[in-house]
């Protein structure tokens, strides 16, 4: 259950209405069931009223809506940051993709969010209540006489159980208690990859990225990819494509979306967040960026506005490209 | 009617297999259903539906449709298609059934599209019955029973036992192949478990979701909602909603340049990418509230208008389920529908 409460949040975005420090609210909106949030703009107080939602399902990062949302807006938009999000928030500010004076950004602290697929592996299809309370989740079902309790834990989103920071990096406002930057275990998956043989490891990425349907959600809700154009949507680029033409296509688009977010990727998680395929894409982004804190030294895209990324920023301490190939027998 | 054990299924999956390909949902190392050619020492999923609808059998995501090769002035053109080979499709549900006929509408209409036609042809559906909807299921609202799966042959599945009904000459021709497996037997068990669906299909969150204010002719009313905006504000433009859709049907025919000739295949496009359906003026749809609205509007207005006031949604639940923002047809149907009915 998250620390801070819905009312807390809501009195908030409702007194900066009022003010006028803010003209809108970039928040949660409520589903049809208790886990399918929507992000939304709110105008009004009483809009705000009866559709804002916080719960352990508003895992959606806001950042990239502020590079489309505040364009027309006049006035100031307020947006709600988890810790995480902040790091995309000010990755963006850093490639000048929004302007920071039209934002009035408030940190909130967060608990890790909840993914829903993992509550329907532990308690079936045919939910109709979670209640997210204490260290455990009550979940009502078509089928069960009695709710079933749910241990959080057990069923926070990947990228929640190996959270990075609980520190806010930007706002201007924060609610609720600062965290601290967590010595997390992000890189055990990525070690387990290194450990395998090349072929285990194609095997591995064979298998997950097969199942690839090229949707480009990864793409679409990912913070890093804010080209206006990007080049697989480009009929003149001669590499668009709609659907993976064969197996090794599908296959390239991740490996060079995740080339083109090297250094800039925050690791938030978005990416295998929302796809619908379950393919664990953070996995490749997270292998860069433990590369490169081994290579360069230690490096958090977003961590500050305005950091160079090692792969844009030649020092004379930089490891020579043969340093890399040298550790190909022991690091893969 | 006819029964096997569920113990004994594996053998049935074995002789279907002799004589055609079969494929059936299979949980993957993700632990989600996939539609997966069937051999010894597979397991027929649990999962109540696949992530991918089965629309891929007969509108596979991409497509080969021909191929050309130049030598000096003379292209030749190439059939790339094979000869096409029976195929079994077993445990689709209910809904997904119905998609089926939402694509025949489509594809089998003059001029006949003779790709899918084809496969459609050599297609057997094995649908089975739904014992345990989910919450995002809707497919009453469509007039669906997923109690009553339609296809070649409608099973239902027990605990322990495995009913069959041939609704089709090639269902009675499958069943037959089944005859040593499968034993005769009366209806009570298979009426027991419609009752049970009934009561749950009572019982579902969707199940007042109406239709009511869609249709053929909505077009006027419901185009410029002033809802839209509200609807596809969140929206990431992604094609999530669209591939795993089983009514989605658009689709982009294109061109792979193989250095001495070329490749044309079609492949499934998306009315919620930016290039969809460019033309030589430019785009028709500029915004993302136009793309979405399309969407919508294709399913719920525009497809019924041109057939007989039949919707291009049967209810899944998968876009409720797939959606990264959680944005979908019933939120849409709620808002706009509801207006429209007031």
């Amino acid at each position: 259950m998250q620390t801070i409460t819905r009312d807390q949040l809501l009195d908030k975005a409702v007194s900066l209405l009022a003010d006028g420090t803010v003209t809108a609210v970039l928040g949660w909106s409520k589903g049809e069931f208790d886990y399918d949030v929507t992000p939304a703009v709110f105008k009004t107080e009483a809009e705000l009223k009866e559709n804002f939602v916080w719960n352990d399902f508003c895992g959606a990062n806001f950042s990239k809506y502020l590079v489309a949302k505040m364009d027309r807006l006049e006035g100031k938009m307020l947006v709600f940051l988890k810790p995480c999000d902040t790091y995309s928030f000010n990755q963006l500010l850093t490639e000048h993709r929004f302007d920071r004076e039209k934002v009035y950004a408030v940190g909130i602290p967060c608990e890790g969010m909840v993914d829903i697929a993992k509550v329907k592996a532990i308690c079936g299809e045919g939910i109709s209540s979670v209640d997210c309370g204490g260290d455990k989740l009550l979940v009502t079902t078509l089928y069960e006489e009695q709710p079933v309790e749910v241990a959080t834990a057990e069923v926070l989103a990947e990228r929640c159980v190996n959270c990075k920071s609980k520190k806010h990096v930007a706002y201007d406002e924060l609610l609720g208690e600062e965290g601290e930057v967590i010595d997390s275990n992000r890189f055990d998956e990525v070690e387990k990859l290194e450990a395998m043989t090349p072929d285990e490891r194609f095997a591995f990425w064979q298998n997950e990225l097969s199942r690839c349907i090229r949707c480009n959600a990864c793409r679409d809700a990912c913070p890093a990819c804010t080209c206006e154009k990007c080049v697989f949507d480009n009929p003149n680029s001669g590499v668009e494509n709609k659907a993976p033409a064969n197996s090794f296509e599908e296959k390239m688009f991740h490996i060079i979306r995740a080339y083109h977010v090297a250094g800039r990727c925050t690791d938030c998680g978005e990416c295998s967040r929302v796809c619908p395929q379950n393919i664990p894409l953070h996995l490749l982004n997270r292998k860069f960026i433990k590369d490169m804190n081994e290579f360069y030294g230690e490096y958090q895209a977003g961590a500050e506005v305005g950091s160079r990324a090692p792969l844009v920023d030649y020092t004379t301490e930089d490891l020579e490209p043969g340093e890399v190939f040298d550790r190909r027998d022991t690091n893969a | 009617m006819r029964k096997c054990s569920l113990d004994s299924i594996n053998s049935v999956f074995a002789e279907i297999s002799k004589a055609a390909s079969l494929y059936l949902p299979v949980d993957g190392t993700d632990g989600a259903a996939t539609y997966t050619k069937w051999e010894e020492g597979l397991t027929w999923s649990n999962a109540l539906n696949t992530v991918k609808s089965p629309k891929d059998f007969f509108f596979p995501q991409t497509e080969d449709l021909m191929e050309f090769k130049t030598s000096g002035k003379n292209i030749e053109v190439i059939d790339t298609r094979s000869e096409m080979e029976d195929f079994v499709v077993f445990g689709v549900r209910a809904c997904d059934v119905k998609s089926f006929e939402v694509l025949d509408r489509v594809f089998i209409k003059e001029p006949v599209d003779s790709y899918y036609a084809s496969k459609r042809q050599h297609g057997t559906i094995v649908a089975v019955a739904c014992g345990r909807p989910a919450e995002t299921c809707f497919c009453q609202t469509f007039g669906i029973n997923p109690a009553e799966p339609a296809g070649d042959v409608s099973i239902w599945k027990t605990e322990t036992e495995v009913f069959f009904r041939a609704n089709t000459e090639k269902g009675e021709a499958l069943m037959s192949k089944l005859s040593g497996l499968t034993e005769e037997c009366g209806e009570e068990t298979v009426n027991a478990q419609k009752e049970k669906i009934a009561a749950i299909m009572n019982k579902l969150p969707l199940k007042d979701l109406t239709t009511d204010g869609f249709g053929g002719g909505k077009t006027k009313e419901l185009f410029d909602a002033p809802e839209w905006d509200e609807l596809s504000q969140a929206c990431l433009g992604c094609g999530t909603c669209t591939f795993v859709c089983p009514t989605c049907q658009c689709y982009d025919i294109k061109d792979f340049n193989t250095g001495n000739g070329v490749i044309r295949y079609r492949c499934w496009d998306s009315c919620m990418y930016s290039e969809f359906t460019k033309m030589a003026h430019g785009n028709n749809r500029l915004t993302q509230k136009e793309r979405f609205r399309q969407r919508f509007m294709h399913k719920l207005v525009y497809y019924p208008e041109n057939n007989d006031g039949l919707f291009s949604c049967v209810g899944c639940g998968r876009c409720l389920s797939k959606c990264p923002i959680s944005m979908n047809i019933v939120k849409v149907m709620k808002k706009i529908g509801g207006k429209a009915s007031e």
